[in-house]
């Protein structure tokens, strides 16, 4: 076989074939670990939010006017009856906060009274009255909703009496608070303390009864980069939040939120002129922008390595074609001994195999230890072999395709070439 | 000597015009993602107010104890109790400490729509610690520390003052009246240091108002609340709640200052101790900038990876450099050892060969600013504006490129230029190549 040749010539030009096992190496090693980074994003990005995604828009409603809570009570519910009296509205909720928004409230959560530390820390609250659950459309999997006469007003003044005689939770928090349960439906008229810590009196700590389960609701922080927040455990209480800010949540029928959403805002500006209305937006536009950081990740790591295989490209053309013009002389006396064109071809596509698949190895190797460096610093996973192989593979096939043009130009020299010595 | 061996470099280029094209291509692009890399980084990491670098500290001070669960996202805030003790007890040059709210501004009888501000409660020493420029008028006096007086930021005092008289009017907040005693100009604080509690994008605040007054008013914080359990009702017990709702900054002048200020800090927690207020060792810290922005964790992860792969990047692009002016070099062998013929000493043909390597990559400088000036728009584009506003290709950025275009060139040129300098067989002189 060729493979005696190939050697020799390739000890003769060492460092070139140093140079390109060493960007080979580069590439894949880079590869792999943007590929590996790139599907986790992805992955991260499809979580469900729980919500009804398509038809939902939410906005930020600021009155313009000083007063108590009980004046803020009854702002918000006139504005809630003129949204729901809307036509194509399912339903609307005023929310403290809602899934993917950016901010809200957390509590911690305890089994027992007199627990030190919590069950559950920093458990997202939703407080949006009884029409949360269709206003933002999550699934209730087991157990039941709050009923309208369970619902009591609740301000940022009360949150030291806060004592929630029921509370609804999801499907993740019900299986961290009660990992001995077989179903979800089963933690259904399980106990939590709300307002418990070692040094409360005990005849002050109140249980809360899980009166029910929804499938998924993510907390407002979910998208956040870098957050060590948890990202599923979120708790309904049977309150309505009373404050002079609130989001409003609105659910409408498929096909018509856009022109729902225009229509609303001037039929509460109808109602009350004397508030603020910003931040307006499909639930889809909050999701994009909560991820813009992790798609701009994506979109950096994709660009990268589409820059990083044309450049290893270039290399490997601009290498090889050197090569080709260093060793005409060879090429023609081989010709000229009988060689053909295709074993020419064959002869330069099979040295850059070789070369390459040694590039390759080493780039595996380091691709590791790029793994590994990049866990220190973010929470990234573990790259997959999948990732590590397919790398390769594609660096493999594109170093061949790179060389074809060269060695074409090899495989049509002729073999007069050998006769000629200048 | 220097100009000889840019003209032959020059010449050099037109020889292998399509190798030179190639590594100053390879080069450009590699540059390029490295130096946006930078400039986002620097941004991210610089300190917002240089000129006071060792003097401005963030308080920490722990009022929970080492039982409750704490991690380091809910320890940068103070309680109202401490923050109210250490301000009497005045120990520092300057001190302010300080807390979000939200208002709806507006003008009575005025055309002028209301309009959402974003606000701070702040102490009158804030505005000479953190540099904020005035273009009109001056922070609230000591007698004024309780009154019904605002500062307003440039762009809301535009908005409810075209006219561009805000000084001395009043200003509705929540419908009621505040005397407008100071303007500023347009003040960028990036990143905003005072309050970094948020994780989402914050610009400075459009109103500013004495502390004792909102506490006087008894306004609730818009800002991040951290609690260890809920307070008691009623806004007494919310001051007397360990809850943590306020940032405390100081200004010490020196190396003593500083020691000084962590000896009362110790003591008022001892204090605290024996009165049984606190029953743990004194826990507190004392954070100057660059430390609290570390310690905040301004980087965000997604920066971080795409760093280190940018300069693994920039590393594929050197080695395709190195290989690309092997190349370059080798084939000017002929011309090279007729140099070396006729005199040339190792070290002049190393020189030469290094300086058109240096020339390359200043000529791959250019494709790169065009490409880091691309990337910092696209990522400015891409991503939320937490940090994108920070980062603006300015001439510092713009030297940057090309120092590290020089640099990569010079490194990628080394090895190349000393093997075209080895010496080579005098009977390769009259061969074909």
């Amino acid at each position: 076989m060729q493979l005696r040749p190939i050697a020799s010539t390739l000890r003769y030009n060492a460092t070139g074939v140093v140079i390109i096992v060493l960007q080979i190496a580069l590439t894949v090693a880079i590869l792999c670990n943007a590929l590996s980074i790139i599907q986790q994003q992805r992955l991260r990005m499809a979580r469900p939010s729980g919500v009804d995604e398509a038809d939902i828009f939410t906005l930020r409603n600021r009155w313009a006017t000083s007063g108590t809570d009980g004046d803020f009570e009854s702002l918000t519910r006139a504005d809630l009856l003129v949204l729901r009296g809307l036509a194509g509205v399912i339903d609307a909720a005023a929310m403290n906060s809602f899934p993917l928004r950016g901010y809200g409230l957390t509590w911690n959560v305890r089994l027992r009274p007199r627990q030190r530390l919590p069950s559950a820390s920093s458990v997202a609250v939703y407080a949006g009255g009884e029409q949360a659950l269709n206003a933002l459309g999550v699934r209730l999997v087991a157990g039941r909703w709050f009923r309208p006469d369970e619902i009591a007003p609740f301000s940022v003044s009360d949150i030291g009496g806060v004592s929630p005689a029921e509370v609804v939770i999801t499907a993740s928090l019900a299986r961290a608070l009660f990992p001995d349960v077989g179903t979800d439906a089963a933690a259904v008229g399980r106990v939590v303390y709300l307002n418990a810590n070692a040094s409360t009196d005990v005849a002050a700590q109140t249980p809360t009864r899980v009166i029910g389960i929804v499938q998924q609701a993510q907390t407002p922080w979910a998208a956040v980069d870098g957050t060590s927040l948890p990202d599923r455990s979120s708790m309904f209480w049977p309150y309505q939040y009373v404050a002079p800010t609130l989001a409003y949540v609105v659910r409408t029928r498929p096909g018509r939120r856009d022109a729902v959403m225009r229509a609303a805002e001037q039929a509460l500006f109808a109602a009350d002129p004397n508030r603020i209305i910003d931040e307006a937006y499909t639930f889809r536009t909050t999701r994009a922008l909560m991820y813009r950081s992790d798609r701009a990740l994506s979109v950096t790591l994709a660009a990268v390595s589409v820059l990083l295989l044309a450049v290893t490209a270039c290399g490997v053309v601009g290498t090889t074609a050197y090569w080709v013009a260093q060793r005409r002389r060879q090429i023609g006396i081989r010709r000229a001994l009988g060689a053909r064109r295709g074993d020419i071809l064959g002869y330069f596509h099979l040295e850059n195999l070789l070369i390459a698949s040694g590039g390759a190895g080493l780039g595996i190797a380091l691709g590791v230890a790029l793994n590994l460096a990049i866990a220190a610093m973010a929470p990234v996973a573990r790259m997959s072999g999948a990732f590590l192989g397919g790398a390769a593979l594609i660096v493999l096939a594109l170093s061949q395709a790179a060389v074809l043009w060269p060695a074409l130009r090899a495989a049509s020299v002729p073999p007069a070439e050998a006769t000629r010595s200048v | 000597m220097l100009g000889y061996y840019v003209k032959l470099a020059l010449r050099g280029f037109g020889r292998d015009a399509v190798l030179t094209t190639l590594v100053i291509i390879a080069t450009g692009i590699g540059i390029g993602m490295a130096a946006t890399t930078l400039t986002i980084l620097r941004a991210m990491s610089a300190q917002p107010i240089p000129q006071k670098a060792s003097r401005l500290f963030a308080v920490e001070l722990d009022n929970w104890g080492p039982a409750a669960s704490q991690n380091a996202l809910n320890r940068d805030q103070l309680s109202y109790a401490d923050a109210a003790a250490l301000l009497d007890a005045r120990r520092a040059q300057r001190q302010t400490a300080m807390y979000a709210l939200s208002f709806v501004a507006s003008r009575q009888g005025t055309e002028v729509r209301p309009v959402l501000a974003t606000a701070r409660a702040v102490g009158a020493d804030f505005f000479a610690m953190f540099q904020a420029p005035f273009r009109a008028g001056a922070p609230w006096s000591a007698a004024d520390d309780a009154g019904a007086v605002v500062v307003l930021g440039a762009q809301l005092a535009q908005r409810l003052f075209p006219a561009g008289d805000a000084l001395g009017r009043t200003v509705e907040l929540d419908r009621r009246g505040y005397r407008v005693v100071g303007v500023l100009a347009p003040w960028h604080l990036q990143p905003r240091v005072y309050d970094l509690t948020s994780r989402l994008y914050q610009p400075t605040e459009d109103v500013f108002l004495p502390l004792a007054t909102a506490i006087d008013r008894q306004m609730m914080s818009y800002g991040s609340i951290y609690c260890q359990r809920p307070p008691a009702p009623g806004w007494n017990a919310w001051l007397h709640s360990e809850c943590r709702w306020l940032q405390f900054w100081v200004e010490l002048p020196d190396a003593a200052a500083v020691r000084g200020y962590r000896d009362f800090l110790r003591n008022y927690a001892l204090e605290q101790r024996r009165d049984g207020r606190f029953d743990w060792p004194p826990s507190f810290g004392l954070y100057d900038q660059r430390a609290w922005l570390a310690r905040e964790n301004m980087v965000p992860e997604s920066l971080r990876i795409s760093s280190l792969l940018a300069f693994g990047f920039l590393a594929v692009c050197l080695v395709n450099a190195v290989g690309l002016l092997l190349a370059k070099f080798r084939s000017r062998g002929r011309e090279l050892d007729i140099r070396r013929a006729v005199g040339a000493s190792r070290r002049q043909v190393f020189c030469q060969c290094l300086m058109e390597a240096a020339l390359v990559g200043m000529a791959g400088a250019i494709p790169g600013l065009l490409l880091a000036a691309l990337g910092l728009t696209v990522e400015r584009a891409l991503v939320r504006e937490d940090y994108a506003v920070f980062t603006h290709f300015d001439a510092a950025a713009a030297l940057l490129t090309v120092a590290l275009a020089v640099l990569a060139a010079l490194c990628a040129g080394v090895y190349p230029a000393w093997r075209a300098s080895r010496p080579r067989s005098a009977w390769r002189l009259g061969s074909a190549t």
